[in-house]
């Protein structure tokens, strides 16, 4: 008998491959929606010790991982079925292709016999796909799955990170290979550049020394790549003040003397006046968005810049660098406080300060409302930040980046740069997974909430106790809030009280409850609790029962319709061109 | 300003899709862009001609570099290099025409790979502006169908490329 028979090959079937290998690569938790071209998966999951959270939908899915990634450091797995299951992870994809957060996503497919036939619920998933995943695959041989699903994380989570898909057929879950190991990861076009050029570290340090206004301006990827103890310890050694953008919040503490807040259309006053002075922007891993910037022609009009990531792409994209470094936030860090000098900055944080003090962060408490900013600071207050908040998008997600002084990183979790509405409360949900020890807070508006609210039942049902804080003002309050200053209080399809797209109505329509829908009675019609309140003495006690509550609540927080977020920099107006600073 | 990129990539399916889309979603509109194996049959080469403004076409290269799937990308803008593109030309022909065309043919140093009773075509090699002018000299005598390749290059230096097999 031949040799090779006599040793029985062992056999596996692509999606045993595919469970063998989560579990190698310590996947614990996965998030998904099953559907007919998955069914084989399923069927191997139903086995296995992985905690599956089936959400309500694909999108609750991927957002989800993606929360559970921001919030552990670790990548999230989603899994959906071909066609439409893809094609809802599409908006939760390309949310954490733009905030570069490790994800694989799992999609079926149908039989490779059928692909390009229009087949019931196929969809070219990663031709749909391609355009906002770091990478993805369609798996058309079984012999080679192994070896994908390797690759896969590897890229999701090396590098910049980024969402992986992997497309699998049908056919290839339910056909067997004996090829069930990969073998070393070896992609010629992915050597992903970690340590910075230290020519060009040197140079940077010299520059420094010889700055009299420098800025750090510090981004993401300082999260990302767990930089921020080294943050602190290079901003303190040249004594240079900090500012981050929206990602970056809780890269550096919000309470360290250091700070400025975040900059950018709605940062702080004295963060925006510090950039448009300074001789010297330090940038680490920030990419220089055009919310943070305002206009580009004008930003930062004296300051030499020193760029500092790990995508060589973003390096001078949207600005012009005079020093670039492409290497991981951590390791350029590392170097780059071998080389640095101490510095005093005596005059420059003497300017700053004095900035900080003149145009602080400032709300009116309202009577017979609930102020929003206040809510932030109770939440903030009462966990004494040890919590993880996610958002929406809009304007409670703006209030959140103003007023809770983040000083751990990993506990935002907001969509910062594709702006998705219904992120945040999934996002929650991942995040309580991943860190259980935790309060975590979603905090939502009106609108927001209800892109994803079905994933309630997800939350009462794993008994995922997610505080909602709604601040309910009845409008899409950020798109309102630019119609009241810039189109002349036009406020078309914005008010959520009539729904009407001309609701000359809608402002005489007074709270409470004449709204659609009741969340209170929302909560418990999916289980959860319900707390309503209408005023600011209500705050504390509302988020202490809440917290004392052990499953999901929502808070309704009926705030001012027509409350706004300021400071505000126009779209595509100088750092400067600040309205509101003073409100 | 007319460019030429030439991208080394691994010869697998879709990544002629991911190249392109780097140019299709900022906008650029491709002018030709020929596609094959490379002595590594793992590997292949698509040479790319656009037309764009530098910054757009450095961040277009810096895209390009990102993708998983491509290797190295190459800009032969200043480069020393030789670029080719071969053409066939199906040109109406009549017995009256057939002695001067020919003749064109030969100055050209042009090929006839097929003639019939009313038509020829004829196979050119060669820079743009040596194909252009033959274009420019048959098309009065009709031009029924013409095919492009695209334009290839290759750098004049000595140095095979990483990887190039």
């Amino acid at each position: 008998m031949n040799k090779e028979k006599m040793i029985d090959k062992k056999k596996l079937s692509g999606a045993e491959i595919l469970i063998k290998a989560l579990k190698g690569k310590d996947i614990k938790v996965i998030f998904g929606y099953p559907g007919g071209a998955v069914i084989d998966i399923f069927n191997l999951l139903y086995d296995t010790d992985i905690d599956f959270y089936l959400t309500r939908h694909e999108q609750g899915a991927v957002h989800a991982a993606d929360g559970y990634a921001r919030a552990s450091g670790k990548p999230g797995v989603c899994i959906a079925t071909s066609g439409p299951g893809a094609t809802n992870l599409v908006t939760g994809i390309a949310t954490a292709y733009m905030d570069s957060i490790p994800i694989v996503a799992i999609t079926g497919q149908v039989p490779t016999s059928l692909i390009g036939n229009d087949a019931f619920q196929e969809v070219d998933t990663t031709g749909i796909t391609r355009a906002i995943t770091k990478h993805n695959y369609l798996v058309k041989d079984i012999d080679e799955f192994a070896q994908i699903i390797e690759e896969a994380f590897y890229i999701a989570t090396t590098g910049r990170p980024g969402p992986v898909l992997i497309d699998i057929p049908k056919d290839i879950q339910q056909g067997k290979t004996s090829k069930i190991e990969s073998g070393p990861i070896n992609i010629p076009g992915y050597k992903p550049t970690l340590v910075g050029n230290m020519k060009q570290i040197k140079k940077a340090a010299e520059f420094i020394e010889k700055a009299k206004k420098p800025v750090i301006y510090a981004g993401g990827g300082i999260i990302t790549s767990g930089a921020s103890e080294l943050l602190i310890k290079f901003a303190e050694k040249i004594n240079t003040p900090v500012t981050t953008t929206l990602l970056g919040l809780g890269g550096f503490p919000g309470t360290h003397e250091l700070f400025l807040g975040m900059l950018g259309m709605h940062g702080t006053q004295y963060a925006n006046y510090a950039i448009m002075e300074s001789d010297l922007i330090i940038a680490i891993g920030a990419r220089f968005d055009d919310r943070v910037t305002g206009k580009i022609s004008e930003f930062a009009p004296h300051a030499k810049i020193i760029h500092i990531d790990i995508d060589p792409a973003s390096v001078g994209k949207n600005v012009r660098v005079d020093i670039p470094i492409v290497g991981d936030a951590k390791l350029v860090l590392k170097d780059l406080l071998k080389v640095v000098k101490p510095k005093k900055n005596e005059d420059w944080l003497k300017v700053v300060n004095a900035w900080k003090e003149k145009y602080p962060l400032r709300y009116e408490k309202k009577p017979n409302v609930v102020s929003p900013q206040y809510v932030v600071e109770c939440i903030r207050d009462i966990t004494k930040g040890n919590a993880i908040i996610a958002t929406e998008v809009g304007q409670n997600q703006m209030w959140v980046a103003q007023y809770y002084k983040f000083d751990k990183p990993r506990t935002l979790l907001t969509s910062g740069g594709l702006g998705t509405m219904g992120y945040g409360f999934p996002a929650a949900i991942g995040a309580k997974i991943a860190r259980p020890e935790l309060p975590v807070f979603d905090i939502a508006g009106d609108g927001s909430i209800q892109m994803n609210i079905q994933e309630l039942a997800t939350a009462v049902t794993k008994n995922i106790g997610v505080k909602i804080v709604i601040l309910n003002n009845g409008y899409l309050g950020m798109v309102r809030q630019w119609q009241e200053l810039f189109y002349n209080k036009r406020y078309a399809a914005t008010c959520l009280k009539t729904g009407a797209l001309n609701p000359n109505k809608c402002k005489k329509v007074e709270m409470p409850l004449e709204y659609s829908p009741d969340f209170v009675k929302l909560a418990e019609a999916y289980g959860a609790t319900g707390i309503r309140i209408y005023k600011n003495e209500e705050v504390k006690g509302a988020i202490k029962k809440a917290l004392e509550i052990e499953g999901p609540v929502i808070i309704d927080c009926i705030i001012d319709s027509e409350e706004n977020v300021f400071p505000m920099v126009p779209a595509g107006a100088s750092l400067r061109q600040m309205i509101g600073g003073m409100a | 300003m007319k460019r030429i990129i030439s991208v080394l990539v691994e010869n697998k399916f879709g990544v002629l899709a991911r190249v392109s889309e780097i140019f299709s979603s900022r906008g650029f509109n491709i002018e030709s862009l020929s596609v094959g194996e490379t002595l590594d049959s793992k590997l292949s080469r698509i040479t790319i001609v656009v037309e764009g403004d530098n910054v757009v076409f450095e961040e277009i290269k810096k895209q390009l570099n990102k993708l998983i799937n491509v290797i190295k990308v190459r800009d032969f803008t200043g480069v020393d290099h030789v670029e080719r593109e071969m053409v066939l030309i199906k040109v109406n022909l009549s017995r009256k025409t057939r002695a001067e065309l020919m003749e064109i043919v030969n100055i050209f140093r042009a090929k006839i790979v097929d003639v019939g009773k009313d038509a020829m075509t004829v196979e050119i090699t060669g820079r743009d502006n040596k194909i252009q002018a033959f274009i420019e000299l048959v098309k009065p005598f009709g031009i029924v169908e013409i095919v492009r390749t695209g334009k290839i290059a290759i750098s004049r230096n000595k140095k095979k490329e990483e990887n190039n097999g």
